[in-house]
Protein backbone atom coordinates (compact mmCIF):
# COMPACT_ATOMS: atom_id res chain seq x y z
CA UNK A 1 0.00 0.00 0.00
CA UNK A 2 2.79 2.44 0.78
CA UNK A 3 4.96 1.18 -1.68
CA UNK A 4 2.36 1.83 -4.42
CA UNK A 5 1.76 5.52 -2.81
CA UNK A 6 5.37 6.36 -3.46
CA UNK A 7 5.21 4.50 -6.91
CA UNK A 8 2.12 6.96 -7.88
CA UNK A 9 2.55 8.96 -10.81
CA UNK A 10 1.60 11.90 -8.91
CA UNK A 11 4.77 11.40 -5.78
CA UNK A 12 7.18 11.40 -8.54
CA UNK A 13 5.68 14.56 -10.15
CA UNK A 14 6.02 16.16 -6.47
CA UNK A 15 9.84 14.96 -5.59
CA UNK A 16 10.39 16.44 -9.04
CA UNK A 17 9.15 19.53 -7.89
CA UNK A 18 10.27 19.54 -4.85
CA UNK A 19 14.00 19.19 -6.27
CA UNK A 20 13.50 21.98 -8.85
CA UNK A 21 11.77 24.57 -7.46
CA UNK A 22 12.07 24.05 -3.40
CA UNK A 23 15.62 25.59 -2.76
CA UNK A 24 15.12 28.39 -4.77
CA UNK A 25 11.78 29.08 -2.74
CA UNK A 26 13.39 28.86 0.53
CA UNK A 27 15.79 31.27 -0.20
CA UNK A 28 13.78 33.61 -1.82
CA UNK A 29 11.03 33.17 1.42
CA UNK A 30 14.41 33.90 3.93
CA UNK A 31 16.33 36.65 1.62
CA UNK A 32 12.59 38.25 1.45
CA UNK A 33 11.98 38.38 4.82
CA UNK A 34 15.34 38.93 6.01
CA UNK A 35 15.42 42.32 4.27
CA UNK A 36 11.93 43.48 4.90
CA UNK A 37 12.64 43.04 8.83
CA UNK A 38 15.91 44.99 8.22
CA UNK A 39 14.09 48.10 6.56
CA UNK A 40 11.09 47.64 8.93
CA UNK A 41 13.65 48.27 11.77
CA UNK A 42 15.23 50.71 10.41
CA UNK A 43 11.84 53.13 9.96
CA UNK A 44 10.07 50.96 13.29
CA UNK A 45 12.89 51.76 15.35
CA UNK A 46 13.31 55.33 15.33
CA UNK A 47 9.56 55.64 15.94
CA UNK A 48 9.26 54.05 18.45
CA UNK A 49 12.00 55.35 20.03
CA UNK A 50 10.01 58.85 19.41
CA UNK A 51 6.98 57.76 20.63
CA UNK A 52 8.16 56.82 24.33
CA UNK A 53 10.76 59.61 24.04
CA UNK A 54 8.55 62.35 23.40
CA UNK A 55 5.54 61.53 25.72
CA UNK A 56 5.10 63.78 28.04
CA UNK A 57 7.91 65.77 27.10
CA UNK A 58 9.83 64.25 29.70
CA UNK A 59 12.60 63.32 27.15
CA UNK A 60 12.42 64.74 24.24
CA UNK A 61 10.44 67.79 23.50
CA UNK A 62 7.87 66.86 20.67
CA UNK A 63 4.48 68.74 19.95
CA UNK A 64 1.70 66.87 21.39
CA UNK A 65 -0.33 66.73 17.81
CA UNK A 66 3.08 65.61 16.12
CA UNK A 67 2.63 62.41 18.32
CA UNK A 68 -1.28 62.07 17.93
CA UNK A 69 -0.89 62.03 14.18
CA UNK A 70 2.34 59.06 14.49
CA UNK A 71 0.07 57.57 16.62
CA UNK A 72 -3.03 57.93 14.04
CA UNK A 73 -0.95 56.48 11.27
CA UNK A 74 0.60 53.75 12.71
CA UNK A 75 -3.05 52.64 14.23
CA UNK A 76 -4.58 52.92 10.17
CA UNK A 77 -1.37 51.04 8.87
CA UNK A 78 -1.99 48.00 11.35
CA UNK A 79 -5.76 47.93 11.25
CA UNK A 80 -5.17 47.25 7.39
CA UNK A 81 -5.72 43.27 6.10
CA UNK A 82 -1.73 42.54 4.93
CA UNK A 83 -3.36 41.42 1.27
CA UNK A 84 -5.34 44.81 1.15
CA UNK A 85 -2.71 46.99 2.35
CA UNK A 86 -0.47 45.09 -0.69
CA UNK A 87 -3.15 45.94 -3.17
CA UNK A 88 -3.23 49.75 -1.85
CA UNK A 89 0.55 50.17 -2.34
CA UNK A 90 1.24 49.15 -5.49
CA UNK A 91 1.75 52.37 -7.15
CA UNK A 92 4.26 52.86 -4.32
CA UNK A 93 5.62 49.40 -5.26
CA UNK A 94 5.69 50.30 -8.92
CA UNK A 95 7.66 53.87 -8.32
CA UNK A 96 9.94 51.85 -6.25
CA UNK A 97 10.51 48.71 -7.75
CA UNK A 98 9.31 49.03 -11.01
CA UNK A 99 6.63 46.08 -10.54
CA UNK A 100 4.35 44.88 -8.81
CA UNK A 101 5.25 41.16 -9.20
CA UNK A 102 8.15 39.10 -8.17
CA UNK A 103 9.89 38.54 -5.17
CA UNK A 104 11.89 41.60 -4.47
CA UNK A 105 8.46 43.47 -5.43
CA UNK A 106 6.94 42.19 -2.41
CA UNK A 107 9.55 43.60 0.01
CA UNK A 108 8.11 46.65 -0.04
CA UNK A 109 4.10 45.66 0.58
CA UNK A 110 5.98 44.17 4.00
CA UNK A 111 8.05 46.41 5.10
CA UNK A 112 4.85 48.62 5.28
CA UNK A 113 2.96 46.28 6.82
CA UNK A 114 5.57 45.41 9.07
CA UNK A 115 7.19 48.71 10.29
CA UNK A 116 4.40 50.18 12.26
CA UNK A 117 4.04 46.63 13.84
CA UNK A 118 7.80 47.30 14.54
CA UNK A 119 7.14 50.70 16.19
CA UNK A 120 4.51 49.60 18.46
CA UNK A 121 7.34 46.48 19.51
CA UNK A 122 9.82 48.85 20.32
CA UNK A 123 7.81 51.54 22.11
CA UNK A 124 6.52 48.40 24.34
CA UNK A 125 10.05 47.31 24.72
CA UNK A 126 11.46 50.67 25.49
CA UNK A 127 8.55 51.33 28.17
CA UNK A 128 9.84 48.13 30.30
CA UNK A 129 12.67 50.22 31.35
CA UNK A 130 12.83 51.30 35.12
CA UNK A 131 11.99 55.50 34.25
CA UNK A 132 13.95 55.74 37.70
CA UNK A 133 16.90 54.71 35.47
CA UNK A 134 16.40 57.05 33.21
CA UNK A 135 15.88 60.15 35.86
CA UNK A 136 19.52 58.85 37.49
CA UNK A 137 20.87 59.54 33.85
CA UNK A 138 18.97 62.98 34.31
CA UNK A 139 20.45 63.54 37.70
CA UNK A 140 24.05 62.74 35.89
CA UNK A 141 23.48 65.55 33.09
CA UNK A 142 22.58 63.17 30.15
CA UNK A 143 21.36 65.23 27.03
CA UNK A 144 18.38 63.42 25.67
CA UNK A 145 20.72 62.15 23.12
CA UNK A 146 22.58 60.43 25.79
CA UNK A 147 19.50 59.12 27.60
CA UNK A 148 18.00 57.15 24.16
CA UNK A 149 21.69 55.54 22.91
CA UNK A 150 23.38 55.32 26.49
CA UNK A 151 20.09 54.00 28.42
CA UNK A 152 17.24 53.84 26.62
CA UNK A 153 18.57 51.00 23.80
CA UNK A 154 21.24 49.69 25.77
CA UNK A 155 19.04 48.66 28.42
CA UNK A 156 16.22 47.05 26.58
CA UNK A 157 18.67 44.90 23.72
CA UNK A 158 17.44 41.85 25.18
CA UNK A 159 13.72 42.77 25.26
CA UNK A 160 14.36 44.34 21.61
CA UNK A 161 15.87 41.21 20.36
CA UNK A 162 12.59 39.14 21.31
CA UNK A 163 10.84 41.45 19.76
CA UNK A 164 12.66 41.58 16.25
CA UNK A 165 12.05 37.58 16.76
CA UNK A 166 8.45 38.43 17.04
CA UNK A 167 8.62 41.13 13.98
CA UNK A 168 10.82 38.52 11.31
CA UNK A 169 8.17 35.17 12.13
CA UNK A 170 5.72 37.61 11.04
CA UNK A 171 6.71 38.76 8.34
CA UNK A 172 7.54 35.36 7.22
CA UNK A 173 3.65 35.02 7.47
CA UNK A 174 3.36 37.61 5.54
CA UNK A 175 5.65 37.04 3.15
CA UNK A 176 3.94 33.64 2.65
CA UNK A 177 1.19 35.32 1.85
CA UNK A 178 2.05 37.66 -0.48
CA UNK A 179 2.81 34.59 -2.78
CA UNK A 180 -1.49 34.88 -3.31
CA UNK A 181 -1.18 38.18 -5.54
CA UNK A 182 2.45 38.16 -7.03
CA UNK A 183 4.95 37.16 -4.56
CA UNK A 184 7.68 34.73 -4.41
CA UNK A 185 9.16 32.06 -2.60
CA UNK A 186 7.49 29.38 -0.38
CA UNK A 187 4.21 30.68 -0.13
CA UNK A 188 3.92 30.81 -4.25
CA UNK A 189 4.28 27.24 -4.18
CA UNK A 190 2.16 26.20 -1.41
CA UNK A 191 -0.70 28.40 -3.31
CA UNK A 192 0.67 27.35 -7.11
CA UNK A 193 0.31 23.88 -6.60
CA UNK A 194 -1.51 22.99 -3.38
CA UNK A 195 -4.65 25.26 -4.50
CA UNK A 196 -4.95 25.59 -8.26
CA UNK A 197 -3.50 22.18 -9.12
CA UNK A 198 -4.32 20.02 -6.20
CA UNK A 199 -0.61 18.96 -5.79
CA UNK A 200 -1.00 18.46 -1.52
CA UNK A 201 2.06 16.85 -1.26
CA UNK A 202 3.84 20.10 -2.49
CA UNK A 203 2.23 22.25 -0.62
CA UNK A 204 2.28 19.97 2.71
CA UNK A 205 6.11 20.60 1.77
CA UNK A 206 5.92 24.20 1.33
CA UNK A 207 4.17 24.77 4.81
CA UNK A 208 6.98 22.37 6.27
CA UNK A 209 9.41 24.33 5.17
CA UNK A 210 7.94 27.63 6.11
CA UNK A 211 7.74 25.87 10.01
CA UNK A 212 11.31 25.22 10.08
CA UNK A 213 12.64 29.18 8.76
CA UNK A 214 10.36 30.18 11.96
CA UNK A 215 12.00 27.97 13.94
CA UNK A 216 15.33 28.88 12.95
CA UNK A 217 14.16 32.22 13.46
CA UNK A 218 12.97 31.69 16.98
CA UNK A 219 15.83 29.58 18.26
CA UNK A 220 18.46 31.94 17.02
CA UNK A 221 15.92 34.84 18.63
CA UNK A 222 15.79 33.04 22.05
CA UNK A 223 19.48 32.10 22.38
CA UNK A 224 20.45 35.77 21.52
CA UNK A 225 18.16 37.33 23.59
CA UNK A 226 19.17 35.59 26.79
CA UNK A 227 23.03 35.25 25.78
CA UNK A 228 22.40 39.49 25.45
CA UNK A 229 20.68 39.83 28.86
CA UNK A 230 23.07 40.17 31.54
CA UNK A 231 20.32 40.33 34.49
CA UNK A 232 20.34 36.59 34.31
CA UNK A 233 23.46 35.57 34.11
CA UNK A 234 24.80 34.26 37.56
CA UNK A 235 28.10 34.38 39.25
CA UNK A 236 30.78 33.22 36.91
CA UNK B 1 26.16 76.59 50.41
CA UNK B 2 22.61 75.41 49.27
CA UNK B 3 19.83 78.35 50.02
CA UNK B 4 16.51 77.12 49.81
CA UNK B 5 14.11 80.09 49.23
CA UNK B 6 10.25 79.74 49.49
CA UNK B 7 9.65 77.10 47.74
CA UNK B 8 6.69 75.47 46.89
CA UNK B 9 6.12 72.85 44.47
CA UNK B 10 2.70 71.77 43.44
CA UNK B 11 1.73 68.77 41.40
CA UNK B 12 -1.49 69.44 39.33
CA UNK B 13 -4.42 66.86 39.81
CA UNK B 14 -7.56 66.11 39.29
CA UNK B 15 -9.18 67.86 42.61
CA UNK B 16 -6.95 70.95 41.90
CA UNK B 17 -3.27 69.83 42.84
CA UNK B 18 -1.69 68.66 45.49
CA UNK B 19 1.17 70.80 47.57
CA UNK B 20 3.90 68.94 48.51
CA UNK B 21 5.79 71.57 49.56
CA UNK B 22 4.68 74.66 50.91
CA UNK B 23 7.15 78.05 51.85
CA UNK B 24 9.90 75.85 52.45
CA UNK B 25 13.11 78.07 53.43
CA UNK B 26 16.44 76.46 54.41
CA UNK B 27 20.43 76.84 54.23
CA UNK B 28 22.65 74.20 53.89
CA UNK B 29 25.83 74.96 54.83
CA UNK B 30 29.08 73.66 52.75
CA UNK B 31 30.79 70.28 54.01
CA UNK B 32 28.15 69.56 56.58
CA UNK B 33 25.86 66.13 56.43
CA UNK B 34 22.29 67.37 56.58
CA UNK B 35 19.40 65.29 57.07
CA UNK B 36 16.15 65.76 55.65
CA UNK B 37 13.63 64.09 58.37
CA UNK B 38 10.11 63.40 57.72
CA UNK B 39 6.78 60.72 57.04
CA UNK B 40 6.23 59.31 54.20
CA UNK B 41 4.50 61.61 51.95
CA UNK B 42 6.23 64.87 54.09
CA UNK B 43 7.77 65.65 50.61
CA UNK B 44 11.41 64.99 51.46
CA UNK B 45 11.93 63.32 47.55
CA UNK B 46 10.07 66.57 46.26
CA UNK B 47 12.06 68.83 48.30
CA UNK B 48 15.75 67.00 47.38
CA UNK B 49 14.65 66.98 43.62
CA UNK B 50 13.96 70.25 43.79
CA UNK B 51 17.67 70.97 44.32
CA UNK B 52 18.94 69.55 41.56
CA UNK B 53 15.91 70.64 39.48
CA UNK B 54 14.75 67.42 38.61
CA UNK B 55 11.63 69.22 39.73
CA UNK B 56 10.85 72.21 38.84
CA UNK B 57 9.36 74.74 41.96
CA UNK B 58 6.14 75.97 41.30
CA UNK B 59 7.42 79.23 43.45
CA UNK B 60 10.48 79.88 45.02
CA UNK B 61 14.24 79.11 44.47
CA UNK B 62 17.32 77.30 44.87
CA UNK B 63 20.96 79.16 45.26
CA UNK B 64 23.73 76.95 44.97
CA UNK B 65 27.02 78.72 45.85
CA UNK B 66 25.12 82.46 45.09
CA UNK B 67 23.86 80.74 41.57
CA UNK B 68 19.86 80.43 41.78
CA UNK B 69 20.22 76.83 39.28
CA UNK B 70 15.75 77.38 38.41
CA UNK B 71 17.02 79.95 36.15
CA UNK B 72 19.98 78.22 34.24
CA UNK B 73 19.39 77.02 30.89
CA UNK B 74 18.93 73.47 30.13
CA UNK B 75 22.68 73.09 29.00
CA UNK B 76 24.20 74.86 31.79
CA UNK B 77 22.27 72.90 34.33
CA UNK B 78 23.15 69.77 32.74
CA UNK B 79 26.46 71.13 33.32
CA UNK B 80 25.72 71.95 37.39
CA UNK B 81 24.63 68.90 37.59
CA UNK B 82 28.16 66.68 37.48
CA UNK B 83 28.76 68.59 40.48
CA UNK B 84 25.44 67.93 42.39
CA UNK B 85 25.31 63.93 42.08
CA UNK B 86 22.14 61.95 43.62
CA UNK B 87 22.42 58.29 45.09
CA UNK B 88 18.40 56.68 45.56
CA UNK B 89 16.80 54.35 47.45
CA UNK B 90 16.85 51.62 44.27
CA UNK B 91 20.47 52.23 43.34
CA UNK B 92 19.36 52.41 39.38
CA UNK B 93 22.36 51.33 38.09
CA UNK B 94 22.72 49.97 34.51
CA UNK B 95 21.75 46.67 34.52
CA UNK B 96 22.98 45.95 31.29
CA UNK B 97 26.44 47.57 32.03
CA UNK B 98 29.03 46.16 34.22
CA UNK B 99 30.14 47.95 37.41
CA UNK B 100 33.29 49.22 35.77
CA UNK B 101 31.02 50.54 33.03
CA UNK B 102 28.37 52.35 35.49
CA UNK B 103 30.95 54.13 37.03
CA UNK B 104 32.10 54.96 33.77
CA UNK B 105 28.59 56.21 32.54
CA UNK B 106 28.40 59.70 34.04
CA UNK B 107 32.28 60.43 32.75
CA UNK B 108 31.19 59.50 29.37
CA UNK B 109 28.42 61.71 29.70
CA UNK B 110 30.54 64.69 30.19
CA UNK B 111 33.03 63.38 27.49
CA UNK B 112 36.23 62.37 29.33
CA UNK B 113 38.41 59.93 27.29
CA UNK B 114 37.28 55.77 27.80
CA UNK B 115 40.85 54.95 28.52
CA UNK B 116 41.03 58.01 31.36
CA UNK B 117 37.45 57.08 32.09
CA UNK B 118 37.98 53.72 32.94
CA UNK B 119 41.26 54.49 35.41
CA UNK B 120 38.98 56.80 37.44
CA UNK B 121 36.48 54.52 37.91
CA UNK B 122 38.60 51.81 39.17
CA UNK B 123 40.22 54.17 41.45
CA UNK B 124 36.84 54.96 42.51
CA UNK B 125 35.56 51.33 43.01
CA UNK B 126 38.99 50.38 44.88
CA UNK B 127 37.67 53.30 47.17
CA UNK B 128 34.27 52.08 47.79
CA UNK B 129 35.62 48.31 48.51
CA UNK B 130 35.04 46.71 45.17
CA UNK B 131 37.63 46.40 43.52
CA UNK B 132 37.09 42.32 43.08
CA UNK B 133 34.26 43.54 41.15
CA UNK B 134 34.60 45.46 38.19
CA UNK B 135 33.33 42.70 35.90
CA UNK B 136 30.23 41.91 37.72
CA UNK B 137 27.03 43.10 36.71
CA UNK B 138 24.66 45.20 39.20
CA UNK B 139 22.13 41.76 38.89
CA UNK B 140 25.26 39.80 40.88
CA UNK B 141 25.55 41.97 43.43
CA UNK B 142 24.09 42.61 47.16
CA UNK B 143 21.86 45.33 47.85
CA UNK B 144 24.90 46.82 49.68
CA UNK B 145 27.54 46.32 46.78
CA UNK B 146 24.78 48.08 44.39
CA UNK B 147 24.79 51.25 46.54
CA UNK B 148 28.62 51.17 46.32
CA UNK B 149 28.86 50.86 42.88
CA UNK B 150 25.90 53.76 42.70
CA UNK B 151 28.45 55.76 44.99
CA UNK B 152 31.72 55.41 43.21
CA UNK B 153 29.27 56.67 39.89
CA UNK B 154 27.87 59.33 41.78
CA UNK B 155 31.41 60.32 42.58
CA UNK B 156 33.28 60.28 39.56
CA UNK B 157 32.94 63.54 38.55
CA UNK B 158 33.96 64.98 41.59
CA UNK B 159 30.91 66.37 43.25
CA UNK B 160 30.78 69.00 45.43
CA UNK B 161 27.06 68.08 46.74
CA UNK B 162 25.75 64.73 46.84
CA UNK B 163 21.92 63.92 47.54
CA UNK B 164 21.10 60.83 48.97
CA UNK B 165 17.48 60.10 48.77
CA UNK B 166 16.45 57.06 50.85
CA UNK B 167 19.52 55.73 49.95
CA UNK B 168 19.53 53.15 52.91
CA UNK B 169 16.24 52.38 53.22
CA UNK B 170 16.39 48.99 51.32
CA UNK B 171 19.01 47.90 53.42
CA UNK B 172 19.43 45.88 56.85
CA UNK B 173 20.68 47.66 59.47
CA UNK B 174 24.61 46.14 59.51
CA UNK B 175 24.58 47.43 55.62
CA UNK B 176 23.00 50.57 56.48
CA UNK B 177 25.77 51.04 58.98
CA UNK B 178 28.54 50.58 56.61
CA UNK B 179 27.09 52.46 53.90
CA UNK B 180 26.75 55.64 56.43
CA UNK B 181 30.37 54.72 57.42
CA UNK B 182 31.41 55.18 53.81
CA UNK B 183 29.73 58.43 52.97
CA UNK B 184 31.04 59.58 56.38
CA UNK B 185 34.21 58.82 55.30
CA UNK B 186 33.84 60.45 51.97
CA UNK B 187 32.65 63.11 52.95
CA UNK B 188 35.96 63.82 55.38
CA UNK B 189 38.12 62.95 52.90
CA UNK B 190 36.54 64.83 49.72
CA UNK B 191 35.11 67.70 51.53
CA UNK B 192 31.39 67.08 50.12
CA UNK B 193 28.18 68.65 51.33
CA UNK B 194 25.81 65.86 51.74
CA UNK B 195 22.27 65.44 52.07
CA UNK B 196 20.20 62.49 53.41
CA UNK B 197 16.62 62.17 52.87
CA UNK B 198 15.54 59.62 55.47
CA UNK B 199 12.57 58.49 57.10
CA UNK B 200 14.61 56.64 59.67
CA UNK B 201 15.66 58.70 63.18
CA UNK B 202 18.69 56.47 63.32
CA UNK B 203 20.34 57.01 60.01
CA UNK B 204 19.89 61.02 61.31
CA UNK B 205 21.86 60.35 64.57
CA UNK B 206 24.35 58.01 62.91
CA UNK B 207 25.76 60.79 60.61
CA UNK B 208 24.08 63.62 60.51
CA UNK B 209 25.55 67.37 62.37
CA UNK B 210 21.94 69.58 61.35
CA UNK B 211 18.41 67.91 60.58
CA UNK B 212 15.61 69.42 59.10
CA UNK B 213 12.01 67.91 60.45
CA UNK B 214 9.72 67.98 57.29
CA UNK B 215 5.80 67.69 58.27
CA UNK B 216 3.11 68.30 55.15
CA UNK B 217 5.14 69.82 53.08
CA UNK B 218 6.43 72.40 55.44
CA UNK B 219 9.29 72.39 57.89
CA UNK B 220 8.33 71.99 61.15
CA UNK B 221 11.76 72.13 63.09
CA UNK B 222 15.11 72.56 61.95
CA UNK B 223 18.34 72.96 64.54
CA UNK B 224 21.86 70.66 65.63
CA UNK B 225 20.48 66.99 65.59
CA UNK B 226 21.78 66.82 69.57
CA UNK B 227 18.94 69.86 70.43
CA UNK B 228 15.96 68.71 67.93
CA UNK B 229 16.71 65.25 69.01
CA UNK B 230 16.76 65.84 73.11
CA UNK B 231 14.23 68.74 73.14
CA UNK B 232 11.62 68.67 70.38
CA UNK B 233 9.70 71.55 70.23
CA UNK B 234 7.65 70.77 67.28
CA UNK B 235 4.36 67.95 67.11
CA UNK B 236 5.63 66.66 64.20
CA UNK B 237 9.18 66.10 66.01
CA UNK B 238 7.96 64.55 68.90
CA UNK B 239 6.27 61.75 67.39
CA UNK B 240 9.79 60.66 65.69
CA UNK B 241 11.72 61.31 69.13
CA UNK B 242 9.06 59.58 71.37
CA UNK B 243 7.64 55.85 70.68
CA UNK B 244 4.13 54.97 70.10
CA UNK B 245 1.99 55.10 73.02
CA UNK B 246 3.61 57.96 74.80
CA UNK B 247 1.33 60.40 74.53
CA UNK B 248 -1.32 57.65 76.27
CA UNK B 249 1.70 57.58 78.93
CA UNK B 250 1.30 61.19 79.50
CA UNK B 251 -2.28 61.41 79.47
CA UNK B 252 -3.25 58.35 82.21
CA UNK B 253 -1.02 59.41 85.00
CA UNK B 254 -2.79 61.76 87.28
CA UNK B 255 0.15 63.79 89.14
CA UNK B 256 2.97 66.43 88.06
CA UNK B 257 5.13 65.09 85.33
CA UNK B 258 8.63 66.71 84.59
CA UNK B 259 10.26 65.99 81.76
CA UNK B 260 13.80 66.01 81.63
CA UNK B 261 16.90 65.61 79.42
CA UNK B 262 20.22 64.88 79.51
CA UNK B 263 23.28 64.94 77.67
CA UNK B 264 27.07 64.03 78.28
CA UNK B 265 28.68 61.94 80.72
CA UNK B 266 28.02 63.82 84.13
CA UNK B 267 24.65 63.57 83.81
CA UNK B 268 24.30 59.58 83.04
CA UNK B 269 26.46 58.98 86.50
CA UNK B 270 25.03 61.00 89.13
CA UNK B 271 22.24 58.46 90.27
CA UNK B 272 19.61 61.50 90.18
CA UNK B 273 16.61 59.45 90.96
CA UNK B 274 17.88 57.80 94.71
CA UNK B 275 19.59 60.86 94.85
CA UNK B 276 16.40 63.28 95.01
CA UNK B 277 14.60 60.56 96.80
CA UNK B 278 17.50 60.75 99.63
CA UNK B 279 17.81 64.72 99.49
CA UNK B 280 14.34 65.86 98.91
CA UNK B 281 11.89 62.85 99.68
CA UNK B 282 10.64 62.92 96.66
CA UNK B 283 9.61 59.41 94.91
CA UNK B 284 9.43 59.79 91.33
CA UNK B 285 8.33 57.00 89.08
CA UNK B 286 9.89 56.82 85.85
CA UNK B 287 7.25 57.02 83.27
CA UNK B 288 9.63 56.39 80.25
CA UNK B 289 12.56 56.71 79.49
CA UNK B 290 15.02 56.21 76.37
CA UNK B 291 19.60 56.88 75.85
CA UNK B 292 20.09 57.23 72.40
CA UNK B 293 23.87 58.50 71.11
CA UNK B 294 23.76 61.12 68.75
CA UNK B 295 26.64 62.12 67.13
CA UNK B 296 29.27 59.95 69.73
CA UNK B 297 27.55 61.93 72.43
CA UNK B 298 24.92 60.36 74.98
CA UNK B 299 21.36 61.71 74.87
CA UNK B 300 18.92 61.16 77.67
CA UNK B 301 15.51 61.63 77.91
CA UNK B 302 12.83 61.14 80.74
CA UNK B 303 9.73 61.21 82.17
CA UNK B 304 9.13 61.12 85.38
CA UNK B 305 5.18 61.02 87.70
CA UNK B 306 5.23 62.85 90.52
CA UNK B 307 3.01 62.16 93.06
CA UNK B 308 1.93 64.36 96.02
CA UNK B 309 0.90 67.88 94.32
CA UNK B 310 2.23 70.88 93.54
CA UNK B 311 4.68 71.43 96.32
CA UNK B 312 6.43 68.25 95.38
CA UNK B 313 6.55 69.35 91.93
CA UNK B 314 8.10 72.35 92.18
CA UNK B 315 10.74 71.45 94.84
CA UNK B 316 11.60 68.59 92.37
CA UNK B 317 11.64 71.19 89.27
CA UNK B 318 14.01 73.16 91.61
CA UNK B 319 16.16 70.27 92.49
CA UNK B 320 16.45 68.83 88.80
CA UNK B 321 17.15 72.11 87.11
CA UNK B 322 20.03 72.75 89.74
CA UNK B 323 22.08 70.00 88.69
CA UNK B 324 24.61 70.88 85.53
CA UNK B 325 23.34 69.39 81.96
CA UNK B 326 20.20 68.41 82.90
CA UNK B 327 17.14 70.55 81.10
CA UNK B 328 13.83 69.45 83.17
CA UNK B 329 10.81 71.08 82.14
CA UNK B 330 7.14 70.37 83.57
CA UNK B 331 4.83 68.67 81.18
CA UNK B 332 1.36 69.66 80.77
CA UNK B 333 -1.20 67.11 80.02
CA UNK B 334 -3.09 68.06 76.61
CA UNK B 335 -6.57 68.19 78.17
N1 LIG C 1 4.95 63.35 40.26
C1 LIG C 1 3.99 63.56 41.19
N2 LIG C 1 2.73 63.82 40.80
C2 LIG C 1 1.76 64.06 41.71
N3 LIG C 1 1.96 64.04 43.03
C3 LIG C 1 3.19 63.79 43.49
C4 LIG C 1 4.26 63.52 42.59
N4 LIG C 1 5.38 63.31 43.32
C5 LIG C 1 5.00 63.41 44.61
N5 LIG C 1 3.69 63.71 44.72
C6 LIG C 1 2.96 63.94 45.98
O1 LIG C 1 3.68 64.86 46.76
C7 LIG C 1 3.67 64.49 48.11
C8 LIG C 1 5.09 64.35 48.63
O2 LIG C 1 5.73 63.28 47.97
P1 LIG C 1 7.24 62.88 48.23
O3 LIG C 1 7.57 61.80 47.29
O4 LIG C 1 8.08 64.09 48.19
O5 LIG C 1 7.17 62.33 49.70
P2 LIG C 1 8.31 61.66 50.58
O6 LIG C 1 8.43 62.49 51.79
O7 LIG C 1 9.53 61.49 49.76
O8 LIG C 1 7.67 60.28 50.95
P3 LIG C 1 8.36 58.83 51.07
O9 LIG C 1 9.02 58.76 52.40
O10 LIG C 1 7.21 57.90 50.98
O11 LIG C 1 9.32 58.69 49.93
C9 LIG C 1 2.87 63.20 48.20
O12 LIG C 1 1.57 63.51 48.63
C10 LIG C 1 2.84 62.69 46.79
O13 LIG C 1 1.65 62.00 46.54
MG1 LIG D 1 10.59 59.76 48.99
Amino acid sequence: MLSSFFESESVTKALEILKTEIPLAVWETFYVTVLSTLFAIILGLPLGVLLVAGENGKILKIPKSLLHILNVIINLLRSVPFLILMIMVFPLTRLIMGTVVGTAASIVPLVIAAFPFVARLVEGSLREINPNIIETAQSMGANPFQIIVKVMLPESVPSLISNATIAITTILGYSAMSGIIGGGGLGKIAINYGYYRYQYLVMAFAVIFLVLLVQLFQSIGTFLAAKADKRLKANK
Amino acid sequence: MIEIKNLSKTFPSKSGGVEALKNVSLTIPDGEIYGIIGMSGAGKSTLVRCINMLERPTEGSVVIDGRDIGVLSESELRKERQSITMIFQGFNLLMQRNCLKNVCFPLELAGVKKAEAEKRAAELLEIVGLKDKMKSYPAQLSGGQQQRVAIARALATNPKILLCDEATSALDPQTTHSILSLIRDLHDKLGLTVVIITHQMSVIEEICTRVAILDGGTVAEEGAVGEVFSAPKSDAAKRLVYPEGYEETLNSFDGGMVRIVFGGAAATKTPLIAQMAIDKNIAASILYASTRSICGRVYGNMLLGIPGGRQQLDSALTYLKGIPDIFAEEVKRNA
